[in-house]
């Protein structure tokens, strides 16, 4: 179906960015702007799913020119999800960023980025054109890096260069990628590229290329042994932009993984034995990295290279079950990453520390706070029926079905350092008396926001919070949503016949 | 029925919101709950009658064979009346014994969320939700062990609770899926209607393995054993109703459910007997070693749930007789004697039984009902204790060749709960009264009630078992066997050989009550044995599993970000190098590639030299600035292919960046050299290396034929439909002015980050 509307959410970041340049030094303007475009973009993302949903696949051409000679753009449910949820934690993110970011940062344009930063991310999930994914790949770590060395303390300074070095080390390696995926083709529009791969004889040029993809989008998600620049960066920026990296940077990677190896190139026994080694070693050393960590945000950093390595897993089975786990993982793991990150910048402004053995007394202060924390927390566990529990069933079958009972091993492993991990964080933090601990020294305390300020900090928790337990009680729609999404991965014919506009022959 | 298992769940939803009234006012209100499901399910009776079943079906997950589907037979009811009704005693008991606690509301909450999740863990009848239910009960122990959490100690046992049960929960996931996998269900009535399915699939050994974990954890079976003493820093409605009555009866009830399924193999009997046999005897013997008298009852508790496993793992039909009668008789006996503690415990202050004594004088109710609760423990006739001992000690003794050794670890173990029973029940109350309780008094009938009821009903049983005989333990053994199986309960066998056993049990008992004094001595004896115990055993594991971490994780998150680089590269020279060798013919053919112009060896030769300036440089900026260069000699190779707009995008990103580079090294420390000469020359091998690889692979891929289709259209219709002369220009405007665009944003977004570098300053004293 052709409908060049799809482009709509892209429009309305890009807009919202634009505009909002206009508005420099007026803060409060532009946070009142922010806003008002993110609930647009939402409901735009909500429009463009239930189309998606209901009509299938959306294809549109840049510039009218056919494919493959143009641009193409592609929705399909995959895609449309991904926009969804990047909406949802962007709409979030931009609240909480009213509320929580410093006056002088927001002086330095920090809202027109992160509408670059979301356009980014949804260009990336919406484009069918490999070198076009490419381009939105820089929009993001371009806008990141700003908004990681926006207001240039050394240690995120520090923390940026490891960020950047090592991005633009991937985004290096996708580009020699793509110009040999262009060498072998001819062509960069993915469904084009799917077709024509084919034909080319010399197998193991493909093989070779399919391994340059998997290091540059492997460093990207962070995962073994790629995944250094997270936990160097991830904690030193103020809590709002660790939550969009938190929830979104790392998964546009794994969006990439999975996109390239379903549709380009298929799975081989090697890719397969490399992906399930990579899967294990990442859920390993993102376990331990929490276990051994007493700062929030380094234990939430460590905690996102683990599940990382769980969404691995499904790609090392490589069944539609398998993947179906990671696609339904994929939507919960933002929702709830993005959440935990604003939950410790809460924590931060309460007592003016992230380190837990600092930290206490949150559960007798603030009984609703910890209750409403206690969501994304037990979320993130994965205690069922909550959002984190359901992939793990999906996975384990998987993993039955194709006797990779070590896999099977390493996701009890990595549930059980992450239950750990959180449980000991809730005696810290929430349980351990209060009184006595040193109070860091933090501008405004939490305690001394006025009502309406208050909101701005707990509204995008509230939110995040109810998504998560939506996603964990009614996960039947998620179910089924996953099963649709990682059925058209595993088989892509749909996906290439609606952007070539051609009927394929079947074998 | 789900209303009856939910209601737990949305009661405790509703506390956040009306807590704080109900526990100024009336904290009763809370009982009312369990008892409206109490009178629901003895109502329910007559539905099982004659091991009959009761199925109520709820669509949640059809899409992955999860529902919420509830099975009320005679398993099921046995412990839905415990929970219901033994929670109906705690949460009276609670309203007084926590009066005027601020967190009364919290607790209750908690309280009622678990005694749903057991209520849901019980009437299952599907896996999968069984096992959210199970993992809910885990949850909501880990808030009531942590009740008081502001005393590490609870905090500690709350996390070992977790971790145990926790742990145990996962791997028995693992043996849910298998279960589903291997029989293509989650449902227990479908598994009954085919038991040999499971049995003689070939992942069986796995199957009971990954259940037994689960099950073990949670019933406290050595060598999981450990959580469950120190569990015993909750509040003690909680090591009533959790660690002694309910929660930890889940393993056994898994293990009963899963019976007809699963039992009856040569591995299911003999793995549940040894494991049964071995922790009954050892909890036993610890028991009598402590003078806490939670402690006593705690392993009193893991010593009864070993029986049961045992009794289980005999699997006889006289056996799960047995193990029905004890289910109940324990639960009635033990959970009065947490009462009793919790009563002598909130009256006089403490809970050591060698300086306790003879409090009767103040408290008569509570110690009749101590008396009542010991004798049941013990097995005395006319007691519900005795009939389940009778019955025992009979199906031990028919257990084939080795029914003389099992018998005899039985009775042994029989003796000395007979002890401990009789520690926690007489003996705080017998005696003279010594001067420091003199001032003790009777509490609140609310807390001395719940125990003086739960003896009557002991008594009531054990004088008349006909009033449960058919109504309530007939359908018990039917749904642990699988089939009708018809009962008989009686109090007098006649003279044999059981009876003998009986008498002999008593009698050495009281001898041994008599004679052995609980005293810190004894105790004390017992701690050589500490290092060697399964709990400090898991603990080191713990510890080094902790060094370990650290280790691992400052390998390679060691800081320096040239090592990053270096992993990295070499992980995919490694990969790239091994797909390359292993699959690929390299060829390469020199005629197909163009001429070399001078200049193009001139700007070769330039970029070059500004390499080996940027590697070899000590000044960071001249490094960069060099780095520059050969960004600038990349702009001549476009000038070269006539794309000058190419180039002048290329020129333009390379001064930002090198800008933006310069910016934020500025403030970084002065350039030292860290690297020795061995590491340089690792590196300069590495990149050569990966060079090299990358130069072979370029040439590779020019060796393909492609398909110059897209290509050869940009050319033909650049001019036609595109209206331009130059084809690169209008590859970039036009066919692909999407990509451009966005690169224009990319501009901006960089031109924003230089400007907030060079202007914006925090004041560092400020944060956020």
């Amino acid at each position: 179906m052709n409908n060049s509307l799809i482009v709509l959410p892209i429009v309305i970041q890009f807009l919202a960015g634009t505009v909002l340049l206009f508005f420099w030094l007026k803060t409060n303007t532009q946070k009142v702007l922010s806003g008002l475009f993110s609930a647009i973009a939402l409901v735009i993302s909500i429009w463009l799913f239930m189309l998606v949903w209901n009509q299938g696949i959306q294809v549109t051409q840049s510039g009218n020119w056919k494919a493959p000679f143009g641009i193409s753009f592609v929705a399909d449910v995959f895609g449309a999800t991904m926009v969804l949820i990047s909406s949802i934690a962007g709409f979030a993110v931009s609240i909480f960023s009213a509320g929580s970011m410093r006056k002088e940062r927001l002086e330095f344009g920090y809202f027109p980025i992160l509408h670059f930063l979301i356009m980014g991310l949804q260009g990336a999930f919406l484009t069918g054109d490999i070198f076009n994914l490419y381009v939105w790949f820089e929009v993001v770590i371009i806008s990141s890096f700003v908004m990681m060395t926006l207001g240039g303390k050394r240690k995120q300074l520090e923390g940026a260069i490891k960020y950047v070095s090592l991005n633009l080390l991937a985004s290096t390696l996708f580009l020699v990628g793509i110009a040999f995926i262009y060498g072998l083709t001819g062509s960069l529009n993915m469904a084009d590229i799917a077709i024509k791969i084919n034909d080319i004889q010399n197998r193991g040029v493909i093989n070779v290329t399919a391994g340059l993809f998997l290091v540059a989008f492997g460093i990207k998600s962070a995962v073994f042994p790629m995944y250094f620049w997270l936990p160097a960066s991830y904690h030193t920026p103020p809590a709002a932009v660790s939550a969009i990296f938190g929830g979104l940077l790392t998964k546009l990677g794994v969006y990439a993984i999975i996109r390239s190896f379903t549709l380009i190139f298929g799975g081989d026994e090697f890719m397969g034995i490399i992906m399930s080694a990579i899967a294990a070693l990442t859920i390993l050393s993102g376990g331990l990295g929490a276990m051994m960590h007493q700062n929030m945000g380094k234990i939430f950093g460590y905690l996102i290279i683990c599940h990382i390595g769980f969404m691995m897993v499904g790609l090392g089975i490589f069944t539609e079950l398998a993947l179906m786990g990671t696609v339904f993982y994929l939507i919960h793991d933002i929702v709830v990453k993005t959440n935990l990150f604003m939950v410790s910048g809460v924590i931060l402004k309460i007592n003016g520390t992230q380190d837990i053995k600092e930290l206490g007394g949150l559960y007798k202060n603030y009984p609703m706070l910890s209750l409403l924390m206690a969501i994304p927390l037990f979320s993130l566990v994965g205690i069922p029926p909550l959002s984190g529990f359901w992939a793990k069933i999906f996975w384990i079958q998987a993993g039955l079905e194709t006797k990779e009972y070590i896999l099977i091993g390493f996701i009890v492993l990595g549930s059980f350092l992450t239950l750990w991990v959180i449980a000991k964080m809730w005696g810290e933090v929430f349980w351990k008396p209060g009184e006595g601990l040193p109070k860091k020294a933090n501008g405004i305390y939490f305690d001394q926001l006025s009502g309406a300020d208050k909101w701005q900090w707990i509204f995008p928790v509230v939110f995040l919070s109810i998504i998560s337990l939506y996603i964990g009680f009614a996960a039947e729609n998620i179910i089924v949503l996953s099963q649709k999404i990682a059925g058209d991965l595993m088989n892509p014919t749909g996906y290439i016949e609606s952007v070539l506009g051609i009927k394929l022959l079947m074998p | 029925m789900i209303i009856a298992v939910l209601s737990g769940f949305f009661f405790a939803a509703l506390l956040p919101l009306l807590g704080r009234f109900a526990r100024k006012s009336v904290p009763l209100i809370f009982s009312f709950l369990p008892i409206a499901l109490f009178v629901f399910f003895l109502t329910s009776l007559p539905l099982i009658k004659g091991g009959n079943t009761w199925i109520s079906y709820h669509s949640w997950i059809p899409s992955f064979g999860i529902d919420l589907s509830f099975r009320l037979d005679g398993l099921s009811m046995l412990f839905a009346l415990m929970i219901t009704g033994i929670g109906a005693l705690v949460f009276t008991y609670t309203a007084y014994y926590l009066k005027g606690h601020p967190y009364l509301d919290r607790f209750y909450g908690y309280l009622s969320m678990f005694m749903a999740s057991m209520l849901g863990v019980v009437l299952s009848d599907n896996l999968m939700s069984m096992f959210i239910f199970w993992e809910l009960t885990s949850i909501s122990s880990f808030f009531l062990i942590g009740f008081n959490n502001e005393e590490a100690s609870s905090r500690k046992s709350a996390m070992t609770a977790l971790g145990i049960t926790g742990f145990g929960g996962l791997v028995m996931l693992a043996g849910f899926v298998l279960i589903g996998h291997a029989a293509d269900t989650y449902s227990i009535t479908e598994l009954l209607t085919r038991p040999e399915v499971l049995k003689s699939h070939s992942s069986y050994t796995w199957i009971i393995v990954l259940v037994f974990v689960g099950a073990f954890t949670k019933s406290a079976q050595f060598p999981f054993h450990f959580w469950l003493p120190a569990a015993m820093k909750a509040p003690t409605p909680v090591s009533t109703y959790l660690h002694s009555a309910t929660m930890v009866k889940a393993g056994v009830f898994l293990l009963a459910r899963f019976t007809p399924i699963l039992g009856d193999t040569f591995w299911w009997n003999t793995t549940l007997i040894t494991i049964g046999a071995f922790t009954m005897l050892y909890a036993a013997i610890h028991a009598i070693f402590r003078v806490d008298l939670k402690s006593i009852l705690a392993y009193s508790t893991i010593s009864a749930l070993g029986i049961l496993v045992f009794l289980i793992g005999i699997g006889s039909e006289k056996a799960l007789l047995g193990a029905a009668l004890f289910i109940l008789a324990h639960a009635l006996y033990k959970a009065a004697l947490f009462l009793i503690t919790g009563i002598i415990d909130h009256q006089t202050g403490s809970r050591d039984v060698s300086k306790l004594a003879g409090l009767r004088k103040v408290m008569m109710p509570v110690a009749v009902a101590g008396f009542i609760a010991a004798l049941s423990s013990a097995g005395f006739p006319f007691l519900i204790g005795f009939l389940s001992k009778e019955v025992m000690y009979e199906a031990g003794l028919q257990f084939g060749e080795w029914a003389f050794l099992l018998t005899a670890i039985l009775v042994l173990t029989k003796i000395l709960l007979f002890v401990a029973g009789f520690w926690a029940g007489i003996k705080p109350f017998s005696g003279i009264l010594p001067n420091e309780f003199q001032k003790v008094t009777l509490p609140s009938a609310l807390l001395w009630v719940p125990p003086l009821l739960l003896g009557t009903l002991s008594l009531l049983f054990g004088v008349f078992p006909s009033i449960i005989e058919q109504a309530l333990i007939q359908p018990v053994v039917s749904s642990m066997t699988g089939k009708e199986s018809p009962i008989y309960l009686a109090l007098w066998h006649g003279f044999n050989l059981v009876l003998l056993l009986s008498v002999i049990t008593l009698l050495l008992g009281f001898f041994l009550y008599v004679f052995l004094k609980p005293s810190e001595k004894l105790f004390s004896k017992t701690l050589r044995f500490e290092n060697i115990s399964p709990e400090n055993i898991i603990e080191t594991i713990g510890s080094y599993f902790s060094i370990f971490a650290i280790k691992w994780t400052k390998f390679f998150q060691n800081g320096y970000l040239r090592n990053y680089v270096i992993t990295i590269l070499a992980f995919l020279t490694i990969l790239t190098a091994y797909r390359l060798f292993g699959g690929v013919n390299i060829y390469i053919d020199w005629k197909q590639i163009s001429v070399i112009t001078p200049s193009e060896i001139i700007v070769v030769v330039l970029m070059i030299i500004s390499i080996f300036f940027a590697i070899l440089s000590t000044s960071r900026t001249a490094s960069i600035v060099a780095l520059g260069v050969v960004g600038f000699a990349n702009c001549l190779f476009f000038l070269f292919y006539s794309a000058p707009d190419l180039a002048m995008t290329q020129f333009s990103i390379d001064t930002l960046t090198v800008l933006l580079f310069m910016l934020v090294l500025v403030k970084l420390p002065k350039n030292k050299t860290f690297s020795s000469k061995r590491i340089r020359i690792r590196d300069a091998v590495l990149s050569l290396l990966f060079g090299t690889l990358i130069a072979i692979l370029t040439l590779e891929v020019f060796e393909e034929p492609s398909s110059s289709e897209v290509s050869k259209y940009f050319a033909d219709n650049a001019y036609l439909l595109a209206k331009g002369r130059n084809v690169v220009n209008v590859i970039l405007v036009d066919f692909r002015g999407f990509d451009t665009m966005v690169e224009t944003v990319v501009l901006v977004i960089a031109a924003v980050g230089v400007f907030s570098l060079m202007k914006l300053d925090l004041n560092p004293s400020k944060k956020e």
